[in-house]
């Protein structure tokens, strides 16, 4: 066995033979990718599917509490989850810088098929491209999927409605933060870990109590502002958010302050917001808090028929402020 | 670290309000000459528990806006030195020079480094012998004192190829420049982070000399209510005094060790500032004994800078004369994703924070 991948790997002789039977037939067993087919084919009982891909560029590779792989497989069996449906089938893209060794190829493989497993979804098929030393930072990975959506479903990003409750799912700002404290020349300790994490269980559980779910969204780069911009301006309704009502861990407040951050900006990988009739909110508080990944729920604030597209935030400390979308680059390359 | 809860207690910052909406009486401008105390009054929305008689003007502080194209346009002519390693905080990349950004440079091939620290360009210098590390200085008297430091270093250690271009500048004389001209100011929200370095004493001339209060601030929202409720009560009363309200940061005299490497390292002269123009005794240059560490001999003696931007009002914005919105470019032309001048660049510029913060109309005014 090699040590390192070379060009070789991504030729289509021998070499890529070796590697794809290697990724697999270790990693990946399941007789759809056994087969080794030009596409897999899946059985759906199904009228309605979702289908969604992401590409992931992450710096660095490896970081507390997760790695490019789980993040890969995590976002899009989120990006299936936010609509409701549930996650099938995943397809994995690799393009691989030359030199890229067998050992952390091994270890993204790992943590790759223990994420999947843990979302229960399968990976049908892929790809593997190796390019010269220079042409991407290590590797990219694109994972694409397709889920089930159940009949009479309809969750999107544009129908919040006033006197609905504002519900996240956890602490915010843990991803980018655990991403910024391994980058070169920032050198700060921190216990601080992504959040990376499938949210199809938690949507799951979310289901069980209602299908009146108005919108939903997973925060990820741009942070939770952005997120609740998009709702607001998809949905034509004002947003209000109480600052003191949004989970944050005092680590994450720390190192943002260090750093000159603003949370609400920073990248989520496995939380929600949830827009919902307060009706149904305390049920679905319940039954979110049980989940692991929606221990720390809670409701954030509520929608208005005011201020139309705006998002308002009662500070902390008893001001109140607009709470804009980002506009530029926080950090770049995080997801 | 210990980290300043207390002055983040809602209850604390309303009792504020309260007592400055008792004590003004009149109408009174106050300046928060940097852009962090902008940016933490925006953050934690105290313009909407201020009474109409206060109104806040954003001033000349920060680092990222003020530098003039023309100093920009020596770091972009720097990056053409063959071999040559540029090294600089993230935040100049994005400021427009007359043809090109740093970003833009970096694009075309330059060797630009975005570092964290100046022993960051220390340690690029010590890795790369062979190539000459500039090292961009940048800042207030905040950052001057770990420039010193990093210059003293790469001394002791006969680092040859580590080179500095200080742009660096003192803030209590610019102030004074500011009320040499037009600056219709009643008082001044001093930054505590320059103050913990130089001190509370050097704002004297302000308040003596000029009359014009200063309070010197913490960053925490409850700081700056504070801040303002002191600077509230001396208009009122008729006083003109420098107070300190970061007491837990700043004392009087200032920090001896930071002063002293300063002066070990530099020594001081004009310095030009973007929309202000060039101001006496609020530059740094190096020592003649560390000539040898001075980037400027590499710089090109003629730098033509072209004209800023038509329509870009960043002086009068720097000078507290006008607020972001009535730039008439302001989130039309000019965005933090579009900047066209350096106050929409910086994410502590005046323009970049009011975008982000109170961009529609109804919270414009605030
Ligand atoms: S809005 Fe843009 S163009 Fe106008 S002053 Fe600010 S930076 Fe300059």
């Amino acid at each position: 066995m090699d040590e390192f991948i070379r060009l070789a790997h991504g030729s289509g002789g021998d070499a890529s033979k070796s590697l794809i039977e290697f990724l697999v037939g270790k990693y990946l067993k399941n007789p759809i990718v056994e087969s080794l087919e030009d596409s897999a084919v899946l059985e759906i009982d199904a009228s309605r599917i979702a289908f969604t891909t992401d590409s992931y560029v992450v710096h660095p590779i490896f970081f507390p509490g997760g790695d490019i792989g789980s993040l890969a497989v995590n976002g899009t069996v989120n990006d299936l989850a936010m609509v409701g449906a549930f996650p099938l089938a995943l397809t994995l893209s690799f393009i691989i810088e030359e030199g890229f060794s067998f050992e952390d190829l091994n270890r993204l493989m790992e943590s790759i098929s223990r994420t999947a497993r843990v979302a229960g979804v399968e990976i049908v098929g892929g790809d593997t491209k190796v390019v010269e030393k220079g042409s991407v930072d290590r590797i990219f990975i694109n994972t694409a999927g397709v889920g089930m959506v159940p009949e009479g479903m309809s969750i999107s990003s544009g129908g919040a409605r006033p006197g609905d409750v504002v519900i996240l799912s956890g602490t915010i700002g843990d991803h980018g933060i655990a991403v910024l404290s391994q980058r070169q020349g920032l050198r700060f300790e921190t216990t601080i870990e992504s959040d990376t994490a499938p949210l199809n269980k938690l949507v799951e559980a979310m289901l069980e109590v209602t299908h009146d779910i108005h919108a939903m969204r997973d925060p990820t780069r741009g942070g939770l502002a952005t997120t609740l911009n998009e709702i607001a301006s998809r949905s034509q309704v004002g947003i209000a958010i109480d600052e003191d009502k949004v989970p944050i861990r005092s680590e994450v407040l720390r190192a943002c302050e260090m750093f000159g951050l603003d949370p609400f900006y920073v990248a989520n990988e496995g939380k929600l917001v949830a827009f919902v009739p307060e009706s149904v909110a305390p049920e679905l508080l319940e039954s979110m808090r049980k989940v692991d990944t929606g221990k720390h729920a809670a409701i954030i604030g509520r929608v208005t028929a005011q201020n139309e597209g705006i998002v308002l935030l009662n500070t902390r400390v008893g001001g109140e402020r607009i709470l804009g979308s980002l506009s530029g680059e926080l950090l770049p390359r995080i997801c | 670290m210990r980290f300043a809860e207390e002055f983040r207690s809602r209850e604390l910052v309303k009792s504020i309000a309260d007592r400055i909406r008792q004590k003004c009486q009149k109408q009174w401008t106050l300046m928060e000459f940097c852009g962090t105390h902008t940016v933490s009054i925006f953050r934690h929305g105290l313009k909407s528990m201020l009474p109409d008689g206060v109104k806040l003007v954003s001033g000349p502080g920060c680092p990222v806006c003020v530098t003039s194209k023309t100093d920009i346009d020596k770091i972009l002519a720097l990056c053409d030195i063959p071999d040559a390693i540029v090294a600089t905080y993230g935040d100049m990349m994005k400021v427009p020079g007359s043809k090109f950004t740093l970003a833009e440079k970096r694009a075309q091939g330059a060797d630009v480094r975005v570092i964290y620290s100046s022993y960051d360009a220390i340690e690029l210098a010590r890795e790369n012998r062979g190539r000459k590390v500039f090292f961009i200085g940048i800042g207030f008297e905040t950052t001057a004192p770990s420039t010193a430091a990093a210059v003293r270093r790469a001394k002791e250690m006969g680092l040859q190829n580590f080179k500095v271009l200080s742009l660096h500048k003192l803030t209590p004389p610019v102030i004074g420049a500011l009320l040499e001209g037009d600056c219709a100011v009643d008082g001044f929200i001093c930054p505590g982070h320059v103050c913990s370095i130089i001190g509370a004493k050097p704002l004297e001339p302000i308040a003596s000399g000029y009359g014009k209060p200063c309070v010197v601030a913490g960053f925490e929202p409850g700081d700056v209510m504070q801040a303002i409720l002191m600077l509230v009560a001396q208009l009122e009363e008729g006083r003109s005094e420098v107070e300190i309200e970061y007491v837990r940061g700043v004392t009087y005299e200032g920090n001896s060790n930071a002063l002293k490497i300063m002066e070990e390292v530099f020594d001081i002269t004009s310095s030009e500032w973007r929309g202000i123009g060039v101001v006496e005794n609020t530059g740094l240059v190096l020592r003649g004994e560390f000539a040898d560490f001075d980037a400027s001999p590499y710089v090109p003696q003629q730098i033509r800078s072209e004209p800023d931007p038509p329509g870009c009002k960043c002086g009068d914005i720097l000078r507290g004369e006008m607020l972001p919105p009535d730039c008439p470019l302001f989130g039309r032309l000019c965005k933090p994703s579009s900047p066209i001048g350096p106050c929409m660049v910086s994410s502590e510029g005046s323009c970049a924070t009011y975008y982000l913060y109170a961009r529609s109309e109804k919270w414009m005014n605030l």
